[in-house]
C-alpha cells in the first residue's frame, strides 16, 4: 500500500471537541456524527485498500446548512471531504483523519422535472437511477449510466464526470447537466447555468463537471432528460481474438455507424460474468462485443444487417440477438455486474485508461503480456466505442507482496495508455488512485495552470485537499 | 477601435513563436487583440490593444482519424477546410460551426480555433451537444507565455480539471488556443424538413416540444413567426438519417404532429438551404441597420418573454433550439433596447447577448449578460489565473477581464 496521504495536521486534531462543538448548532442533532462506530462506516469508498476514520460527517439536509458548514470550516482551516454515495473507484471520497466528510446522501429530493423544457431539477444526493424511474412514465430517462448507477448519487457523477456504456451515443455527465447550486468553501452559494442550453460568461458549469470535489460542494442540479428510443436492442458477437473484435468496431465507426453501445469482453471476463449473470454468453470464444442498436424493429433490423456484415468481414464466429426483453436484461446484466462478479472470485483493481480506439489491439496484447510477467490473471471488459478500457487486475489480499505487484502493475498499465495517446481516466476520476501518476500525463506547466485555477476557489487547499494534484509542488 | 490603426500586427508561425511573442508583450507590457479570419470581430466588446495576434499562419490539420471520430487543427486552419476534409469521408462537426459573416457583413474565412474560443454553434446543439460539447482537446498559450495542454485525443477523459470547457466561449480572454482537437460524427446520408404553417408563438413551441419528446431524433427545430420568405408563420423540424429511417421517421412524425395542423415536407438540398439560413441568421440580417440579440432561455418561458419584449419594441426574431434559443433584430436606438430586453429575459431565467451593434452601442452597452458579484469574482480569478497582466482580448467579455 504505497499511496502515501498528507501527514494529519495536529493542531486540528487536538481540538477535535471544539470543531464538534462549532459545527452541532449548524446542523440538526442526527445530522451530526461524531461516534467512532458510525464515523468508521465511511472510512473508504469503492477504493477500498486505502481507509481514515474522519474527524466527523456532516450530513446537512439543504443548500443552506452546507454554506454554514463549510463557512465554519473555512474560517477553522478545517478540511472537507465530499461524499456521495461513496461508490468511487479512484479513492475520491476516502477522508482524512483531520477532515470532516460531507455527505450529501440526506438531499435525495427530484425537485422538479420541467418535460416541456426536457430538464429536471435534483439534489445531489439522489441517485442516478431514480432520476430515470422518476421520468421513465412519461417516455423520458436520463442518459449517463454508470455501472453503479443504483447506488451512486448525481452530486458524485458531476464531481467525477460519469460516464457508461451508452455514453458512446448520449455523451457523459457533462453533455447531460445544464446548471448545478454549489458552495464555496467559504460559504458563497452559487447558481452555475440553469434550465437554459447554456449560461452567459465563462464555462465554469464545465470546469465543475469532473472536478472531484476540489472547487466546492453541489447540492442541486438541472439535468437534460431525453425522450428514449423505440426500442433497444443487444447483439452478442464472438470473436476467437480481442484483436479481430477490436478491428471490427473500428470498422463499424468507419463505416458511419454509431451504435448506442459496444461494449468488449475478453475470455476471462465473459467466464466471470456468464457464471454470475447465465445471460448466454457465448464460452468458447476469445472475445465478445455486446453491441446495442435502437429505433424502431425495421430501423434496428437494417442496422444489425450492417453491423452483421462488418463482422463477418472480422471473422465473427457467434452472433447472438437478443429475442426478448428478459434476455436484453441479462445481457445487461452480465455486463453491468463485471466488477461485482469478479469481486466474487478474487480481489482486484479496476483500471480506467482511455486510448484512442485504433491502439486498442496493442494495448489489449501489453496488458495481458504484462500481468501474466507478473502472475496476475486479468479480466478485460469496457466501452470498445470510446477505447475507455477497464482491465480488472486480480490479487490475494492476505498476501501483501501480490497486493503491492497489483498496485504497480496498475500503474503501469495507465502509463501504457498514456504512452499510447490516451490518458489516465476515462470516467472514474484520479482521486488518490493516480494522483501521482498526473506529471506522466501533464507537463508541470499544465498542472500549475490546473493548481492555479483550483487556487481560485479554495486557496487554502480545504476541499478534499489529498487527491488529484501531487502532493508536492502545490500553489 | 478601428484596426487600422493598431501598431502592430504579428503573425506567429508556429506555437512556439506565438510564445516568444507573449513573452515580449509581457515584458513590454503590451495587449494582445487575438485574431482568427476576423470574420466575427464585432462580437464582443471592443478590443483595445496595442496589437493583433493573428492565428492566420498556425494552419492545417494536424491529426484526423476517421475510424476514431477525431481531429486536431491548428487554430487559424480554415473551418471550410475542416469540413472540406470531414466530407470527404462522410463527416462532419456535428454541433453545426456557425458562420456569421451574414451577420457581421464580414468577408474571410472564419477558423476552426475561433469556433473553439466562441463556442458558436448551430440548429443541431439542440441533438448533439454543442461545440463545448465536441471540443476535447486544446493547446493554448497562457498570458506567462507558457504553452499548456487540457484534454486530449480521446472520447472519453477526466484527467484533472477540463480547462477545455473554460477555454471554450472563453473568447480568447484567456490565452491564445493554437490547436483545438474536437470530436465527429458521420454525416447523415439523407435529410428531410416537415413544416406546420401558421402557428403562433405558443402553439409552434408546443409544436416543437412533441417532436423533440418523441423517440424520433429531431436534429433541428426553429419556428420562424413571419416564415422564411415572408409569407407567413413557418415551424421547421429536421430529420438527418439514412434513406430507411428517414421515411419511417418522418411518417411517425407527421402522424404525432396532427393536432398541429398539415404537414409539408422537403427533402435534401432544400431542407439543408432552410437550416443554412437559420444558422446563419439569414431572416433578420437581410437589413443592415437593426442591433441583433441572442437569448438562451428555456423554452418553456420563450413565448412568454418574446411576448413581454414585442410588446415593447418593435422587434422581428425567429426561434431556434425548439424555443431555447431567440434571435432578435431590434432598432439600435440609443441601448439596442438592453434594458427591456434584458429585464424580459431575466424574468424568463435566461440570458441575452448583444450580437450585433455599433462599436459605440458594444461600448456602453453590456454584450454579454452581466454577472452578480459572486460569479464576477469567481470569473476575474480565473482570467488572473490564466493572464496575471492582462494581455489577451482586454475587456471582450467584461470590463476589466
Amino acid at each position: 500500500m504505497s499511496i502515501p496521504f498528507p501527514l494529519p495536521d495536529d493542531a486540528i486534531l487536538a481540538r477535535r471537541d471544539e470543531i464538534l462543538a462549532g459545527l452541532a448548532p449548524l446542523l440538526p442533532p442526527e445530522a451530526l456524527i461524531t461516534s467512532e462506530d458510525e464515523r468508521r462506516a465511511f472510512e473508504t469508498d469503492a477504493f477500498t485498500a486505502y481507509r481514515r476514520v474522519p474527524l466527523a460527517v456532516a450530513l446537512p439536509t439543504s443548500t443552506e446548512e452546507v454554506s454554514g458548514v463549510l463557512r465554519f470550516c473555512h474560517e477553522q482551516g478545517v478540511k472537507v471531504v465530499a461524499r456521495g454515495a461513496g461508490t468511487s473507484l479512484s479513492g475520491g471520497a476516502i477522508p482524512q483523519t483531520d477532515a470532516i466528510v460531507l455527505g450529501l446522501s440526506k438531499l435525495n429530493r427530484i425537485l422538479d422535472v420541467n418535460f416541456p423544457n426536457r430538464t429536471a431539477r435534483v439534489q445531489a444526493g439522489v441517485t442516478n437511477l431514480s432520476i430515470t424511474e422518476s421520468v421513465s412514465a412519461e417516455g423520458f430517462f436520463y442518459a449517463p449510466d454508470p455501472s453503479s448507477q443504483l447506488a451512486c448519487t448525481i452530486g458524485g457523477n458531476i464531481g467525477m464526470n460519469s460516464g457508461g456504456a451508452h455514453c458512446l451515443k448520449y455523451g457523459v455527465t457533462t453533455n447531460n447537466v445544464l446548471g448545478v447550486r454549489m458552495v464555496q468553501m467559504d460559504g458563497t452559494i452559487l447558481d452555475l447555468g440553469g434550465e437554459a442550453m447554456d449560461a452567459p460568461g465563462l464555462d465554469l458549469l464545465g470546469l465543475m463537471v469532473g472536478s472531484e470535489g476540489q472547487l466546492g460542494i453541489i447540492t442541486e442540479a438541472v439535468v437534460r432528460i431525453l425522450p428514449m428510443a423505440e426500442d433497444a436492442r443487444p447483439v452478442l458477437f464472438g470473436f476467437d481474438t480481442s484483436e479481430e473484435a477490436g478491428a471490427c468496431v473500428a470498422s463499424i465507426i468507419g463505416a458511419g455507424i454509431i451504435p448506442v453501445a459496444m461494449e468488449f469482453m475478453d475470455k476471462e471476463a465473459i467466464a466471470i460474468c456468464e457464471a454470475f449473470a447465465k445471460a448466454g454468453y457465448p464460452l468458447d470464444v476469445g472475445a465478445m462485443l455486446i453491441i446495442e442498436v435502437e429505433g424502431s424493429a425495421p430501423e434496428m433490423d437494417a442496422q444489425l444487417a450492417k453491423i452483421i456484415d462488418i463482422a463477418k468481414q472480422h471473422n465473427v464466429r457467434v452472433v447472438r440477438e437478443s429475442k426478448s426483453a428478459m434476455e436484453t436484461a441479462a445481457i445487461w446484466k452480465g455486463r453491468k455486474s463485471a466488477f461485482g462478479a469478479t469481486g466474487l472470485l478474487a480481489d482486484y483493481i479496476c483500471m480506467d485508461g482511455t486510448v484512442p480506439t485504433g491502439q486498442l489491439s496493442y494495448v489489449l496484447k501489453r496488458t495481458g503480456e504484462i500481468c501474466a510477467a507478473a502472475g496476475h490473471r486479468v479480466a478485460n471488459v469496457f466501452h470498445a466505442g470510446d477505447g475507455n478500457m477497464h482491465p480488472l487486475i486480480m490479487f490475494d489480499v492476505n498476501d501483501p507482496k501480490s497486493a503491492a505487484s497489483a498496485e504497480h502493475i496498475g500503474l503501469e498499465l495507465l502509463k501504457l495508455c498514456v504512452d499510447a495517446g490516451g490518458c489516465l481516466t476515462g470516467e472514474h476520476g484520479v482521486g488518490i488512485e493516480k494522483r501521482d501518476l498526473m506529471r506522466y500525463q501533464f507537463t508541470e506547466d499544465d498542472l500549475r495552470q490546473q493548481m492555479r485555477v483550483r487556487a481560485v476557489f479554495d486557496p487554502q487547499w480545504l476541499l478534499n485537499p489529498a487527491k488529484v494534484f501531487p502532493l508536492d509542488g502545490r500553489e | 477601435m478601428n484596426v487600422t490603426t493598431l501598431i502592430e500586427r504579428l503573425e506567429p508561425q508556429s506555437e512556439q513563436e506565438a510564445c516568444e511573442i507573449v513573452k515580449q508583450a509581457r515584458l513590454d507590457r503590451w495587449t494582445l487583440a487575438i485574431e482568427g479570419g476576423g470574420t466575427r470581430a464585432g462580437l464582443g466588446r471592443p478590443v483595445q490593444a496595442d496589437a493583433v495576434l493573428s492565428t492566420r499562419r498556425l494552419s492545417g490539420i494536424t491529426l484526423y482519424e476517421p475510424a476514431e471520430l477525431v481531429m486536431s487543427a491548428r487554430a487559424g486552419t480554415p473551418l471550410s477546410e475542416v469540413e472540406a476534409a470531414l466530407a470527404a469521408k462522410g463527416q462532419m462537426l456535428a454541433f453545426e460551426p456557425a458562420d456569421y459573416r451574414a451577420l457581421y457583413g464580414t468577408q474571410g474565412e472564419p477558423t476552426i480555433g475561433a469556433v473553439a474560443a466562441c463556442n458558436l454553434s448551430g440548429p443541431r446543439r439542440i441533438q448533439t451537444g454543442a461545440a463545448r460539447d465536441a471540443l476535447i482537446g486544446v493547446r493554448l498559450i497562457n498570458g506567462e507565455a507558457q504553452a499548456i495542454k487540457s484534454g486530449g485525443r480521446v472520447m472519453k477523459n477526466v484527467t484533472g480539471l477540463d480547462l477545455v470547457k473554460l477555454t471554450c466561449g472563453a473568447h480568447g480572454t484567456l490565452g491564445l488556443l493554437t490547436q483545438v482537437t474536437f470530436k465527429l460524427l458521420p454525416r447523415p446520408l439523407a435529410q428531410a424538413t416537415l413544416i406546420l404553417d401558421g402557428l403562433d408563438d405558443a402553439r409552434a413551441i408546443a409544436a416543437m416540444g412533441s417532436a423533440l419528446s418523441s423517440p424520433f431524433e429531431v436534429s433541428g427545430a426553429a419556428h420562424l413567426p413571419t416564415g422564411h420568405d415572408g409569407a407567413g408563420a413557418q415551424t421547421l423540424l429536421r430529420l438527418e438519417r439514412d434513406e430507411v429511417s428517414l421515411a419511417y421517421r418522418a411518417q411517425k412524425l407527421v402522424e404525432r404532429l396532427a393536432p398541429f395542423g398539415a404537414v409539408r415536407r422537403v427533402d435534401d438540398e432544400a431542407s439543408a438551404a432552410l437550416w443554412r439560413d437559420i444558422a446563419q441568421v439569414k431572416p433578420l440580417t437581410k437589413a443592415h441597420g437593426p442591433a441583433i440579440w441572442k437569448l438562451s432561455l428555456p423554452a418553456h418561458r420563450a413565448q412568454a418573454c418574446m411576448q413581454a419584449i414585442s410588446e415593447n419594441l418593435g422587434a422581428r426574431y425567429f426561434y431556434d433550439w425548439g424555443g431555447g434559443l431567440v434571435w432578435l433584430a431590434v432598432m439600435p436606438g440609443e441601448d439596442a433596447g438592453a434594458l427591456r430586453i434584458r429585464a424580459a429575459v431575466t424574468e424568463a431565467q435566461g440570458h441575452a447577448t448583444l450580437m450585433r451593434a455599433s462599436d459605440e452601442i458594444r461600448t456602453k452597452v453590456d454584450v454579454f449578460a452581466p454577472l452578480g458579484a459572486a460569479l464576477m469574482k469567481v470569473t476575474s480569478g480565473i482570467k488572473h489565473s490564466f493572464d496575471p497582466d492582462g494581455i489577451f482580448n482586454p475587456g471582450r467579455m467584461y470590463a476589466g477581464v
